[in-house]
């Protein structure tokens, strides 16, 4: 079985690229044109899978940022995540992969609870980010956010790297989820 | 005007609750603007009934006009009715022609007066390329029955039929063959379910295989043309209860557990099939589910076996 590794390949100049992972394909469809829409010094990539692993035979960039998309309103989102998760390799989780969970505003909707998202993402120490994918101006602010988190993760932005991009963000979490 | 229209007329006005009565009124477009100002809504309906009948005798109502009122009234109130589904299939090595509506409504109406002598047959276009048709039965000797009329509600676009359940069976192979001469069309364009194809190449793909697997399975589980429009599906459960574990209170229990599932949408069947595509399930979906154009139902019952 192919398991996604972060440093594999020789990086491209200048480049930077992303692969979202989730089954809501409209979603990620949004998600990389709004990506691509944002004003970045880098040159963006951004590839779409609904679950991992990866065709083999096809001749792809290494992947800087590895982003799990979770749509709260589908277990089924939820488990494809889950299934995926076995086929990434470790050292993508030292700050090179993030969670992104969506639909947290509309509550009746939701058949996935947050907590199980910020679980999840806590057993993988990696970060976990809430937006809404179907308003505009979410979308446009997290996109704009991920595209900047690539860049670190590119290596693109001096004197910041994922580790320490992923160390900041930890120090902002509130203690109770130590508990969890 | 007939006695026999009068009171066919003053009856399924009597059949029509009060809050829907000018909707109807309105809808079978046969009394005019004045004249239906003139009716008082506030009366008792038997006296209303009757005001109505004698506007119809003002402009000379006929049989074919009363039973437009009968499908109007009927087109309101179709939940009421059980319906049964006919699926049509076409022949090996069939020509699909091109479905002309007119001609198929007069080629209909032919082959029944035909084979019955006695026999009503009326026509009401209705909404998403659907028609009404009202068929009133009468025997050799004795007159078409208005009360009991048998209805079918044909998309011309699909190969779909529904008839109202009729009591005389014997009537239905009739209906039958009327519809295996009249093949329906070609099947409507696929209509694309899924994203605008994108164009800009930063933006790869991955995994298209799997998306063209999902939709060529979607494709052959469900078909090219617009389905069946649904409202509701019901499932009631009584099953025993199964668990990995062992033990547990309800892995004990003798009967069956009694549970009720329905899934209701403005349009079931179309949901379904845009669940694989849009990333909500697995394809293939559940034959629970698939099942229905193809068994009809849309009530089960699922026990042990």
């Amino acid at each position: 079985m192919s398991v996604l590794r972060p440093l594999d390949k020789l990086p491209g100049l200048n480049t930077a690229t992303v692969l979202l992972v989730g089954a809501d394909d409209a979603l990620l469809q949004q998600l990389a044109d709004s990506m691509l829409k944002t004003d970045c010094a880098s040159e963006l990539r951004v590839h779409l899978a609904r679950s991992l692993p990866l065709p083999s035979n096809v001749n792809r960039p290494r992947v800087d940022l590895l982003v799990f998309v979770i749509n709260l309103h589908s277990k089924y989102s939820l488990q494809s995540v889950e299934k995926s998760l076995h086929h990434v390799d470790a050292s993508f989780f030292l700050g090179k992969a993030c969670f992104l969970a969506t639909g947290a505003g509309r509550e009746n909707l939701c058949s996935v609870h947050r907590n199980t998202v910020v679980r999840l993402a806590h057993t993988y120490r990696s970060p976990v980010l809430f937006c809404d994918l179907e308003v505009e101006g979410s979308r446009a602010a997290m996109a704009q956010r991920l595209a900047r988190m690539l860049q670190i993760s590119a290596g693109h932005v001096p004197g910041v790297s994922a580790m320490s991009l992923l160390s900041l963000l930890r120090s902002s979490e509130s203690p109770s989820l130590e508990d969890l | 005007m007939d006695e026999t229209i009068a009171e066919f007329i003053r009856r399924t006005i009597l059949k029509i609750p009060m809050s829907e009565m000018m909707t109807v009124l309105e809808a079978w477009n046969f009394l005019s603007e004045s004249q239906l100002q003139t009716l008082n809504l506030r009366q008792r309906k038997d006296s209303l009934a009757q005001s109505v009948v004698l506007l119809c005798e003002e402009k000379c109502a006929s049989l074919s006009d009363a039973a437009l009122l009968d499908i109007v009234c009927t087109q309101v109130h179709r939940h009421q009715k059980i319906w049964d589904v006919y699926q049509m299939s076409k022949g090996p090595g069939e020509d699909l022609d091109l479905f002309d509506i007119e001609q198929f409504k007069s080629s209909f109406k032919k082959i029944l007066q035909r084979a019955l002598r006695n026999v009503t047959v009326s026509f009401r276009d209705a909404e998403e390329n659907a028609v009404w048709i009202r068929i009133a039965w009468g025997t050799q000797y004795t007159k078409p029955n208005q009360y009991k009329p048998t209805y079918v509600v044909y998309y011309s676009h699909t190969p779909y039929a529904f008839t109202s359940s009729s009591r005389l069976k014997s009537n239905i192979p009739l209906l039958g063959q009327n519809f295996e001469i009249h093949n329906p069309t070609a099947p409507l364009q696929e209509r694309s379910v899924g994203l605008d194809i994108n164009t800009d190449s930063r933006i790869i793909h991955e995994n298209a295989v799997e998306k063209d697997k999902v939709q060529r399975i979607t494709q052959e589980t469900f078909g090219d043309y617009p389905q069946p429009r649904l409202e509701f599906a019901q499932y009631k459960l009584e099953t025993k209860f199964k668990s990995d574990l062992n033990g547990g209170i309800l892995a004990d229990r003798e009967e069956p557990l009694r549970c009720l599932i329905k899934f209701s949408s403005p349009h079931l069947l179309e949901a379904l099939k845009s669940l694989a595509p849009a990333g909500i399930a697995d394809a293939p979906l559940s034959p629970l589910l698939t099942c229905i154009p193809s068994r009809g139902m849309n009530y089960f019952k699922i026990r042990d076996k």
